[in-house]
């Protein structure tokens, strides 16, 4: 928890990882992808303040007790959800899987959510483990990278047949949260990679599961925000918005925080520290004493209030994930429901500029 | 091949480069700090050096300012041959082998990719001219030519490209227009929709405007994480790059 100005603020982390991508789990023949990726991560963590950065070889690979004192003791992390990315063609145990992350959790009971994953292309035994994963590990989310190589295809999309089994799968075997990244890949080479038009149909097609765009569709934020405010059940995450941008960026944070705050409202926004890449504390810390820099081109955003902040960091996530909220960290009823779906509403009439 | 990056010749080499744009950001490859070095011989071989924010920068957008940059130098008179190098990145050896061979995309990656880049590149045009807009009108509100607000609402409705002031950013949203086949005359309406061409109605002028705003934002805050990226990756300015830091907020509350 954290408490500022007579405010407490019950946080949950809604994106972290616990990563292996040290050069023992390279994958012989691959290592050119697998050491540029997490030289791509590494640079990530340039956009934070400098007292926070790591040396690169901390940064492959971090500890347990390193995760628990950044997240939990430091960073005023509750509860913490594991997003895990697979990579298992470049990395021989995989990036971040969901063994490695409850295997790691599980010796500190009540501290984490255990997303899993699907992948379309792996075919019913891809179901299968789905089915393990959930049985074992109580999953109700799941993270889909839908840029992911597998055995020669360099990704798909969520409106595939087979992706459409899987969420149909999913659904039933009690996942409510899809998190999809929308991030830096590479097929199809020809299309906009980025296009989160897929998300659009999904959501529509799959309306008692929650679609939560990791990384707000960056570098799409405008055909996100389109979809967005027509899907009640699409949600921001906001990993590498506030650690990418608010202390690197403050101006472009402002009005990318604005237009988010108009487009989808605070009730479709959720925290995300994307640990290892960016430490909780600063973000956690900077948001809450964050509001807009002066200037005429802020006036017309929404402002963001104590209590839409609480939604942010924690509340929104705790309802779209059933967590027990403490008493004390709960809004007032005139607050409004944390995640709730009618927040979203095409915005017809904005006022004038 | 002798050359060095203060000679004449470079100079016109970084001008040509400065007219090829990252479709993505919608800025020049050169202001964004991707060339790395340029070179030119005696007899007119040009080499261009470019690199990128990230190992995984997409390809399609990879490879079309490579393409572009060899298509600007290789028209220069007095220059022969062009080598585009791209660094650093997952693909570039499709993509300067493609490049080399003219071959188109593709053909550079033989098996992964289905149509060219026409489509890709007119969809972000697209989304540059709605960027485009959003700046011109704030220009107009700043010095007053439209008043802010309900009022001028109508009247932007009903402005044509002859009424917006000249300046770079008008200039610049014309060019883009035109490139897209979209009315960009003097008698052009400044307010249309950016796929038709049709001029917006009155009902949806608010609208419009917030998605010119929206689009506008998230072009410039991808390409302030891209610069952060750049310098993150490399510590050193590009040929050309324009240094930008962000100026700091008057009243930081952190």
């Amino acid at each position: 928890m954290y408490e500022k100005d007579g405010e407490r603020y019950f946080v949950v982390d809604g994106h972290m990882h616990y990563w292996n991508a040290a050069p023992d789990n390279w994958v012989p023949g691959q290592e050119q992808y697998a050491k540029g990726w997490i030289e791509c991560f590494y640079a990530y963590m340039g956009l934070a303040p400098p007292e926070t950065h790591w040396p690169i070889e901390k940064f492959q690979r971090y500890s347990e007790d390193d995760l628990m004192k950044d997240v939990f003791a430091d960073g005023h992390v509750d509860m913490a959800i594991f997003q895990p990315t697979y990579l298992k063609e470049w990395y021989k145990e995989g990036f971040n899987t969901t063994e490695r992350n409850a295997l790691m959790g599980e010796k500190h009971p009540g501290k984490f959510v255990y997303n899993t994953r699907f992948d379309p292309r792996d075919g019913d035994a891809g179901l299968d483990e789905l089915r393990r994963n959930v049985e074992r590990f109580g999953s109700r989310g799941v993270k889909l990278y839908t840029a992911e190589w597998n055995a020669g295809s360099r990704g798909y999309k969520l409106t595939d047949p087979a992706a459409y089994r899987c969420l149909a799968v999913a659904q039933e075997l009690g996942i409510k949260n899809i998190h999809v990244h929308k991030g830096p890949t590479i097929w199809p080479l020809d299309k906009d990679a980025f296009d989160v038009s897929d998300v659009d149909h999904a959501a529509t097609d799959f309306p008692e599961l929650n679609f939560i765009v990791e990384h707000v569709g960056l570098p799409r934020i405008e055909d996100f925000c389109f979809v967005a405010v027509q899907e009640p059940n699409v949600y921001a995450g906001l990993a590498v918005v506030i650690g990418g941008l608010m202390h690197a960026r403050p101006r472009f944070f402002a009005k990318v925080m604005g237009e988010l705050l108009f487009w989808l409202g605070e009730d479709k926004l959720l925290f995300g520290s994307d640990y290892a890449i960016w430490e909780p504390r600063w973000q956690v810390e900077g948001f809450v004493d964050w509001d807009y820099p002066d200037g005429a081109e802020f006036s017309e955003y929404p402002r963001l209030s104590p209590a839409g902040k609480k939604k942010i960091l924690g509340l929104n996530a705790a309802r779209l994930y059933g967590l027990e909220v403490p008493a004390e960290f709960r809004l007032p009823p005139e607050a409004g429901t944390p995640a709730a779906q009618e927040a979203a509403r095409l915005v017809e009439h904005a006022p004038g500029s | 091949m002798t050359a060095t990056t203060t000679a004449p010749g470079v100079a016109r080499l970084l001008a040509a480069l400065d007219g090829v744009f990252d479709p993505e950001l919608d800025e020049s490859i050169t202001s964004l700090g991707f060339v790395a070095a340029c070179t030119i011989s005696a007899d007119g071989d040009a080499e261009v050096r470019l690199r990128l924010p990230t190992y995984f920068c997409a390809p399609n957008f990879a490879y079309l300012m490579a393409a572009d940059a060899y298509d600007a130098v290789i028209s220069l008179p007095g220059v022969r041959t062009v080598r585009v190098l791209l660094a650093d990145h997952f693909a570039a050896d499709a993509i300067n082998s493609g490049v080399a061979a003219q071959a188109g995309f593709v053909q550079a990656f033989s098996g992964e990719a289905a149509g060219e880049l026409d489509r890709l590149r007119t969809d972000f045009l697209r989304k540059a001219v709605l960027a485009g807009t959003d700046q011109v009108c704030r220009a107009l509100h700043a010095s007053a030519t439209v008043p802010a607000g309900h009022a001028g609402l109508e009247r932007l409705r009903t402005l044509t490209l002859a009424e917006v002031p000249p300046s770079p950013a008008a200039d610049r949203l014309r060019w883009r227009r035109a490139e897209l086949g979209l009315p960009a005359g003097d008698d052009a309406l400044l307010l249309i929709d950016p796929a038709s061409g049709d001029p917006v109605e009155p009902d949806v002028v608010p609208l419009h405007l917030r998605r010119a705003r929206l689009t506008a934002v998230s072009i410039e805050a991808n390409a302030s994480i891209c610069r952060g990226m750049l310098h993150n990756r490399y510590r050193s300015a590009g040929l050309g790059e324009s240094v930008r830091s962000e100026p700091r907020p008057h009243k930081e509350k952190r």
